[in-house]
This record gives structure tokens, sequence and C-alpha cells, in this order.
């Protein structure tokens, strides 16, 4: 049995965009072990109408547990519905996100499915009938490869690295009851961020600024480029989170979050070595900064040196310009 | 209040990494060890909860080589009261067997509450604390930045991408700590010199099956050498080109 199960995830009833990433890595493993894909989404009611898109990218079936208690994040509940479904299923794999609600589920489920569990995953092959994982550690100063010798293997995904392509699949879509478990924990309440938030996790495109911007008052400056972009979210580096000019959610490098985006923006960012293990696997980086010695220009594609307070602005309108061009 | 703290020992942020003879771990040569940078936070909450509650216990219990009780001196000198050691020369990297371990020694400890950091930042897992919840049978909150206890029962708040949950249990409870929970202290030198002579006990580990392995460690491929596109406000124009037609990002 080569079958893959793919935990999808869902906020308020839409899937979110890493949960096709999620169905393609488990659409290129069975393809590998020659077994198919179950996506599996747990949500409130009416979720199931989200995951019919999920055959777009390989999955061969959706099953939905749905329920009043699912639609906020439930651990428990989530924890023992995924795991039911994946001992009735028999499964080779089970791939979940490695997001703030991935990294939280997974867990649970290596202890009920009393499997180990590898986070963080960028690649996966098979070897010998074993699952081989590659993952960033030391916030990707180092490239780690595990093997998992136990079935399913368990695997949470970073976001961003598997792209989905095409693989059009007629899907069928089938409940699946949902189980309670203990319900130790209950979400109360879900606070959203400021309208059209982007988290640096999970954006194509991070603009992120540093003490070279002399103070949490320029930072306008960073979101102005970010919205121009209109995809982007807004990072910053340990120096500015630690003086306090932005939250710890924004912090990319070792101690705050490994990002991965299409492009990323570095302005007035030196590039300590705990910062470069944070955005090193971004596809492109471009820095600016006033320093043209700083390290930032080691890893940098494309940089340009000067005062960010002149060339930030500018880099704004030409990037409106082009989209609205 | 009875609270257990798990702390691991790991390489400093600014580290560079070099790959060891082996092929599996980091050469740990000239390498300074730290208490992990999210337990900090965690040693700090425990110090609070103890003190608001005025009265209580904090352990700091950590897993691995002899090497780790320099690093448990630092939360005993922070103000935790004693430790406990599970010797291992080596830290597995399947984060089940470390969660298993761990809760063997945490089940009969009677403690109110469990805390983790939110993960280690050698090893990345965001794991063990989650595991160890779960095989106690507990409630376990992750990534916590704010958090109140009254009464028996607790409210946390935890970040989630483009917004935060708040999160509703009861203890006994487990919870991993995130930045921004607390500030943690700097141990006093009155800290230092008592935590000398604090206890720290010494247990072998009990790990059960490893079934997740590592098989090879390497550094990261270099990227390409990039290039200054120019000076000023004036390259602007010349790196929207680069990103449109070369690099095809825009």
């Amino acid at each position: 049995m080569g079958n893959v199960l793919a935990v999808a995830e869902q906020r308020d009833g839409a899937l979110r965009k890493v949960s096709r990433e999620v169905v393609w890595a488990a659409r290129q493993l069975a393809d590998a072990l020659g077994g198919t894909v179950d996506a599996v989404v747990a949500g409130g009611l009416g979720v199931d109408a989200a995951g019919a898109k999920l055959g777009e990218v390989g999955a061969d079936r959706v099953l939905v547990a749905s329920d009043d208690a699912f639609a906020r994040y439930a651990p428990d509940g989530y924890a023992a519905t995924i795991a039911a479904q994946a001992k009735a299923g028999g499964y080779a794999a089970v791939i979940v996100a490695a997001t703030a609600t991935g990294r939280d589920l997974a867990p649970r489920l290596a202890v009920q499915l009393d499997v180990p569990l590898a986070t963080d995953v960028t690649a996966l092959e098979v070897a010998d009938g074993k699952v081989k994982a590659t993952r960033p550690v030391y916030a990707g100063k180092a490239i780690q490869q595990v093997v998992l010798d136990a079935s399913p293997a368990l695997l949470a995904i970073r976001p961003n690295t598997f792209t989905p392509g095409q693989c059009a699949k007629a899907v069928t879509i089938e409940s699946i009851g949902a189980v309670a478990g203990a319900a130790r924990v209950r979400v109360r309440e879900v606070k959203a961020a400021e309208q059209g938030a982007l988290d640096v996790g999970e954006a194509s495109v991070v603009v992120s600024g540093g003490r070279g911007l002399r103070g949490p008052e320029n930072f306008f400056l960073i979101e102005n480029l970010a919205k121009a972009f209109g995809n982007a979210a807004v990072g910053a580096s340990r120096a500015v989170v630690d003086a306090g000019w932005r939250p710890h959610a924004d912090q990319v490098g070792q101690t705050g979050k490994t990002v991965s985006p299409q492009l990323y923006i570095a302005v007035g960012i030196s590039g300590a070595i705990q910062h470069l293990a944070g955005m090193r696997t971004a596809k492109v980086i471009v820095a600016i900064n006033k320093d043209k010695d700083a390290p930032i220009f080691k890893v940098a594609d494309y940089g340009i040196v000067g005062d960010a307070f002149e060339i930030v602005p500018r880099l704004t309108e030409e990037i409106q310009k082009m989209r609205a061009g | 209040m009875k609270i257990a703290v798990c702390v691991k020992r790991v390489p400093d942020t600014e580290t560079r990494v070099k790959i060891g003879a082996d092929g599996v771990s980091i050469d740990e040569a000239g390498v300074k060890f730290v208490l992990n940078p999210y337990d900090e936070f965690a040693v700090e909450e425990a110090l609070q909860r103890k003190e608001k509650a005025g009265a209580g216990e904090v352990v700091v219990i950590s897993l691995g080589s002899d090497a780790a009780q320099e690093t448990m001196r630092t939360a005993l000198a922070m103000g935790a009261d004693r430790g406990i050691l599970l010797k291992a020369d080596r830290i597995p990297a399947d984060g089940l067997a470390v969660a298993k371990a761990l809760a063997a020694e945490l089940k009969d400890g009677a403690y109110d509450l469990i805390l983790f950091g939110k993960m280690a930042v050698d090893d990345y897992n965001h794991q063990v604390g989650p595991m160890t919840a779960e095989l106690l049978g507990l409630p376990c909150v992750t990534t916590v930045a704010h958090l109140e206890i009254e009464g028996g029962k607790g409210v946390a708040e935890r970040e989630i991408e483009g917004g935060v949950e708040m999160v509703e249990f009861a203890l006994p409870a487990v919870l991993t700590c995130d930045k921004g929970l607390n500030t943690p202290r700097y141990p006093a030198l009155k800290g230092i010199m008592a935590a000398k002579k604090k206890p720290i006990e010494v247990r072998p580990a009990a790990f059960g099956a490893v079934r997740l392995k590592a098989t090879s460690l390497v550094l990261p491929p270099e990227r390409k050498e990039g290039r200054i596109v120019g000076e000023g406000a004036g390259a602007v124009p010349e790196l929207v080109r680069l990103l449109q037609t070369e690099a095809k990002v825009l």
C-alpha cells in the first residue's frame, strides 16, 4: 500500500494556499510509491465545498470531517479525527503543512499513531521502500537528511517549497466522522491581524527592514513598498525586533522565521549570520544598504549601495508603475 | 505551584556551522553552547509564576550529555530550584523518542505546569513539547506569546499566520513558549553563586525505539555570486529591469 494522506488546512471555510502544496507533495510521493492521494479537511459545516478544488493538484479523494466544533482549529479533535482516518486508511505517509496549525497538530498525530515526525521538510524521496526527507536545520545553516523507519511516515512540509503543478483528477468527495477527542483545549477566539497583512512565512515577496531605517517611524517606507507589490509581507531583523520597533511575528532569522519567498528585499540590514540563515533559501535576494561591505551583499543576487530613504521610495514608485501598466 | 521547565543545550545562534567527521552532526570544536533562546522564556515564565503564587518549586529538566549541566546552571542561576539531567551521550534525531524519555520522568512529578521553548534552534523540530503533552494526556498550547492563569484555568495567546488564537485550558498543562511572552532576566552574581550549590540529579534517559535517523548533514549550496547593480536611487530602474527579465520574479 503506497497511499498518502494529505492534511489540508482551512480557515473560515476557505482552503489555505499551503493546502495545495501539501496535496501536491502527497501526489509526488504517492506516484513514487504507486499509490493514491486522499486529502482530509477538518472544518465547520459547509467546508466540503472548498475541498473540491484539491483535485486540481492531484487528490483522488477528498475526505471531509465537518462539525460545528471544527469551525476554528480544535487541536484535540482535529488530531483524533485525522489519526482515526490515518489508522483506518493504512497509509504509507501522512503529510501536513509546517504552519502554526500544522506544527501544533503533527506532534499530536505522531503520538496517537506512535510514529516519528519529520518537520519543516523541503524535499522528499523514496529509497529502499522508505521515505527520506530533507530538512534545513540550524535555521538553514545546514541541511539534514533523515530516514523514517515507521508507517505511516509522518511529514510536515515547509510552506512555499513544494510548488504545485497541474494534475487534474476527477476527485470524489466523501464525509468522514468528526471525532471530538479529549477536547482538552479550546480555541475561544481568533483575532485577525490588520486587514490584508500577510505572514512573512507564507508570502511570495518579503520586504524586510533593519537598523538602517533609524527608527520605527520610518518603517512606513517598507510598508509602502510591500503594499506596492500587492502580495508582499513586511519582515524585520532581530535588532529592530529586540529594540521594540516591530513585533516578533515579523522577525526573520534563526530566532524568528525561516522564509523561502520568490523575492526577498533586505533594506538597511547588514546581514548577521543568524539573519542570513533565515532567508538564504529565498529564490532571489535584493539588498539595499549604505555600506558596500555589508555581509548582506555576499548573499544578495542584486544590490544597490546607497541611502534607503532615497532608494526605497523610488523602488516603490517603479513597482507601482509596473503593476499599473 | 510546581513547575517543570524542559531545556536544551544548543550552539549559539552566531555559530558558523561546520560539518563533523561523522557526516551527520556538526563539528563542535570551538562552538559556544548556550541555553536554547526560547527556553529562556520558559524559565522566566516559570519563575514569575512561582513568584506570583508565593510558593512552589521550579525544576529544570534537560536531556543530553554531562555538558548539559552547564546549561542547566544558567537556569538555576536565573532562579530555578533544582535540576534533573536525563543523561544520553547523543540526543536522537527522533523527537518522539526524546518526548518519551521526558514523559517517563515527568509523569509522576505532580507538576501544575510543564514549560518548553517553542523549538530548539539547532534541530528546528518544534515537536518535543506537544508530543510530551500528548503522551502525558495533558492539555497543550504551543507557541504561547501571552498567558493568563487564574484559579487553575488559563488563557494563552498564540500567533498563527495572519492572526492570534486565544486558547483556553485547565491545569495541569504543557505550554511551549515564544519570544514576546516575557523578558528573561540575566542571572545576577548572587544567583550564579547560589546555582553552584543547587542539586542536579542525573539519571539515564529511557528512549525506547529510535525510528527517525539522520543519514547526512551537509552545508547548503552556496548562493551564486550576486552583483551590485549600482549606487543610489538612479540604479532602481535597472534593478526592476533585472528582476523582470533576468530573475523573472516580477
